[in-house]
């Protein structure tokens, strides 16, 4: 963070001792949030060459998952009940969850174990903000963006290929719970983050959760047993981005799966708080 | 007799230095074994819906499964594990200085080091890959013969040096550019879909399969794991072999010539 981000941190964490709260609080917290979107920017902008590199690498990353799913449908017609443009939906979804998810999160929940080992944690303790607003949203990652356009892009395609018109209240709801899906793996990861209260070198752990994402964008009716339970029950991966899709084209059988989502959505954001709160209790600076 | 123990003390201090980072080995070892245990799963569903006796190209279900866990092991002995990171950060911070110095060949000794660290991972790593592979040991095959074993042992081998040396050559390029991590990304990502990593090469349209074999990337794990499995035989097999070895070699003179062509362009920072 730059001298002149911190500045702008301060000056509007002035301004809420000034005015009260509610409607002026989230103003204020958007304001914050735009001179750190700022930040970001001018950041980008300064290694312009590494951004477009970073942005062919995820997309040679993505292409490569759908030749994956090109190779086995030479193979067979269906996984399950799934057919291959309904497989390359899926395969576009997780790529436009995770990207959006990238864009706002992975850089931070990364840099926590790094904030804590070198005591920077201390500075944002002390700002008069919500200090998990900050240490979450600190940096935003653009590139996430534009990967998330292709990954648009090619769910766009997948329909036509379907030759299926989702209505606007369709759309409306996957978008819904696309944003529901960023915040279990935020929810998640952050929790696996703050391990490096407990173990400096956590940045190990959090890269892991990668892992997780390759869970994410294979069909539902792939697994079964005590893996399906882990990966539905208790990271619910295998619901992520399957219960969007399934509602946007409709396959999704019964409610039930729907209601696990928003339930787990739900639980992992409270768990992953407290988590939040009762490691923050635990922390003793690391430099002075 | 003396270089070799000055290596032989270097793979020491490497195998003390992995050893700290044993519990990181161990999550990208646990870790690892998710995506893996889903891909078989896929391929279990795949089957299922194909009914009984079902083979995908020349593969049964068993066969498909051994594949993957062979990869898993072939992988474990030979991948490159963030040596390339460590060599490209060597020559940025300046640490490649003392080198020019001591009578310690750089290539020679990074390549000690990549031995500690698969040491290393194997010490950890066994234990869960072991018994992943016990879960699943109703399709694990065991190769057809001896003979076909010590072929494999030889491929292996091969394929750890090319693993190597290619990755050595792409960390030259910190000699030319700030940040290598994206050119090895990129890599990376070809290695992964053109050596069989996600699937069997043979499962491709035959066309496409034989224009990977100009390539090196399949003598980077497709073709030890394809020996294994008794798919290279005859005369297929010494070609396969000969192939393996022209792409070492070449592989090393690269490493050697980006090597030489950059130490003319460097100029220590700090040191």
């Amino acid at each position: 963070m730059n001298m002149n981000s911190r500045s702008q941190l301060e000056c509007s964490a002035k301004s809420e001792r000034l005015h009260g709260s509610g409607g002026a609080r989230l103003l204020r917290y958007f304001a914050i949030y735009a001179a750190l979107w700022k930040n970001s920017v001018t950041r980008e902008t300064m290694f312009k060459g590494n951004f477009v590199l970073w942005i062919i690498v995820e997309l040679l990353w993505f292409g490569l998952q759908l030749a994956f799913i090109g190779v086995i449908y030479l193979h067979t017609e269906t996984i399950g009940s799934w057919t291959k443009w309904q497989v390359v939906l899926l395969v576009g979804a997780s790529q436009f969850i995770q990207q959006i998810y990238q864009a706002f999160f992975l850089v931070n929940c990364a840099n926590l174990s790094e904030l804590i080992r070198t005591g920077k944690l201390d500075f944002l303790l002390m700002l008069p903000v919500n200090t998990r607003f900050v240490v979450s949203l600190r940096q935003v990652d653009l590139g996430g963006f534009v990967n998330a356009l292709s990954a648009l892009a090619v769910m766009v395609y997948a329909l036509w290929q379907l030759q299926f018109m989702p209505t606007f209240l369709q759309v409306l709801a996957f978008l819904m719970l696309c944003v529901v899906g960023i915040l279990i793996h935020y929810s998640l990861m952050f929790m696996l983050a703050t391990i490096s209260f407990w173990t400096v070198r956590a940045q190990g752990i959090v890269y892991g959760y990668y892992n997780l994402f390759q869970i994410a964008r294979m069909p539902d009716e792939a697994f079964r047993g005590l893996f399906k339970a882990i990966f539905t029950f208790a990271l619910p991966m295998l619901l992520v981005s399957n219960v969007p899709v399934r509602v946007l084209i409709q396959t999704l059988e019964h409610l039930r799966p729907l209601m696990l989502l928003l339930a787990l959505g739900f639980a992992c954001a409270m768990v992953s708080e407290w988590v939040w709160r009762q490691s923050v209790r635990r922390y003793t600076s690391a430099s002075s | 007799m003396a270089a070799l123990r000055k290596y032989w003390h270097v793979l020491n201090v490497g195998l003390q230095n992995h050893l700290t980072y044993r519990f990181n080995f161990l999550a990208r070892a646990l870790f690892g074994l998710l995506p893996l245990m889903a891909i078989l799963s896929l391929w279990r569903t795949i089957y299922e819906g194909k009914g009984d006796e079902a083979t995908v190209a020349t593969y049964t279900l068993a066969q498909m499964i051994s594949y993957y866990l062979l990869v898993t092991v072939v992988d474990a002995l030979t991948a490159v594990n963030e040596d390339d990171w460590q060599i490209a950060a060597d020559i940025k911070d300046g640490n490649i200085s003392q080198f020019l110095l001591k009578p310690v060949d750089y290539l020679w000794f990074r390549f000690t080091l990549f031995l500690s660290g698969r040491l290393t991972y194997l010490a950890v790593a066994c234990v869960p890959i072991t018994l992943f592979i016990l879960y699943w040991r109703q399709y694990f095959v065991f190769p057809p013969d001896w003979g076909t074993f010590g072929w494999f042992v030889i491929s292996l081998a091969m394929t750890a040096l090319l693993q190597f040396f290619l990755s050595y050559m792409m960390a030259m390029l910190a000699f030319w550019v700030l940040e290598v991590s994206t050119f090895i990304f990129i890599l990376y990502a070809f290695e992964y879909i053109a050596s069989g990593h996600l699937f069997p090469l043979d499962i491709l349209p035959p066309a496409l399969e034989q224009a990977l074999y100009l390539t090196p990337f399949p003598y980077q794990l497709y073709v030890p794991v394809g020996i294994y499995m008794g798919k290279v035989t005859g005369s297929e097999l010494v070609r396969s072999l000969i192939m393996q070895a022209a792409w070492v070699a070449l592989a090393y003179l690269l490493a050697r010539l980006a090597w030489h062509r950059g130490i003319k362009k460097y100029s220590a920072v700090g040191g």
